[in-house]
């Protein structure tokens, strides 16, 4: 029996976002999480776990990738480099 | 002998052994994520018996190591639990031992934290954290096996009672663990480890076993016929070629 896929995203301390580590297989969702521990944090990589089913997400299509990122290819001005910082300021 | 080191040594010799039957999982569970979480499992079980086992030859005062105590004892000499040395079996085996034995262990190492050797306490206060995720993954599965198809609650049944006559074991009370002031009496601990076992056992909509038989002598040495093969394997490589390093 193959048990459904699961995304695992991992914090790896206070602050930071959950970042996608991987995939695994798991009956449900506190298996899932579990499993995640074991396979994701056995190295101390994580304060923080979240695990979805893959079958949830909605991803774009690799068919889609002209029209949904190409048109930003050429729009620089969407960018915020026009501005000219004044001199002394940090940190922007 | 003297008691602190026997006394170390059963509790190093339950999860030596608990580590190698533990370990014969990697690779062979039903699911690679399983194979992981087994491996850590084994490994914090060796972990403490590295320690223990470390311990109790320092306590002997003949500077035997932790390899001479796990690799160059004869099958007599080990003083661990039956419950520990059996064989694996099906899965749903492995789970229950997996909750009778890290049940047992988690009560034993929340008393011995307050104990006062200072090792002792120490290995415990690493230790049930340890226990406690253990405890939780055999729930886990002893739940959904348990009140799973038909055919996963017939197996994790089978389980259940297959090693249900080895656990009056865990609770056996002597002359040694009653003269050791550090020493926890296991007799103490049989209640609530049968509350917290018979909670899981209810909740996973199996029957609690029953059975008048109840094996017993792993702590004077006595054991059944599965150590032996357990040893071979664990010791072969260091009695084929002694004084190795790798």
């Amino acid at each position: 029996m193959i048990e459904p896929l699961w995304e695992v995203f991992v914090r790896s301390r206070r602050g930071l976002s959950h970042t996608h580590v991987g995939s695994l297989h798991a009956p449900d969702a506190t298996m899932a999480l579990r499993n995640a521990r074991d396979v994701y944090t056995r190295r101390q990589e994580g304060v923080s776990i979240w695990v979805v089913p893959a079958a949830d997400i909605t991803a774009s299509s690799p068919d889609e990738k002209d029209k949904f990122f190409d048109p930003a290819g050429d729009k620089v001005y969407r960018h915020p480099t026009f501005y000219q910082v004044p001199e002394g300021v940090e940190h922007l | 002998m003297n008691d602190l080191f026997v006394y170390t040594l059963r509790l190093g010799d339950d999860a030596l052994i608990s580590a190698q039957r533990t370990a014969e999982w990697i690779a062979a569970a039903p699911q690679l994520e399983e194979d992981v979480a087994l491996g850590n499992i084994g490994l914090d079980q060796l972990g403490q018996a590295r320690t223990l086992l470390q311990y109790a030859g320092s306590v002997e005062g003949t500077a035997r190591s932790e390899d001479d105590l796990a690799y160059f004892r004869d099958e007599r000499d080990f003083l661990n639990l039956q419950l520990c040395e059996l064989p694996n079996g099906d899965f749903a085996h492995a789970m229950a031992r997996l909750l009778y034995f890290a049940t047992y262990q988690q009560l034993l190492y929340e008393e011995l934290l307050t104990c006062a050797d200072e090792t002792l306490s120490g290995v415990a206060g690493k230790a049930v954290k340890e226990v406690a995720y253990h405890v939780d993954h055999a729930t886990q599965w002893v739940l959904r096996l348990g009140d799973g198809t038909d055919e996963s609650h017939r197996r994790m049944q089978a389980g259940l009672d297959a090693l249900w006559p080895y656990t009056a074991e865990l609770f056996e009370s002597d002359d040694l663990v009653r003269r050791l002031p550090i020493a926890v009496d296991p007799s103490a601990l049989q209640d609530e480890w049968t509350r917290r076992v018979t909670a899981v056992i209810d909740e996973s909509t199996c029957s609690r076993p029953e059975s008048s038989y109840q094996h017993s002598g792993g702590r004077q040495g006595r054991h059944t016929e599965h150590l032996g093969y357990l040893l071979a394997e664990l010791q072969h490589v260091a009695r084929s070629h002694p004084g190795a390093t790798w």
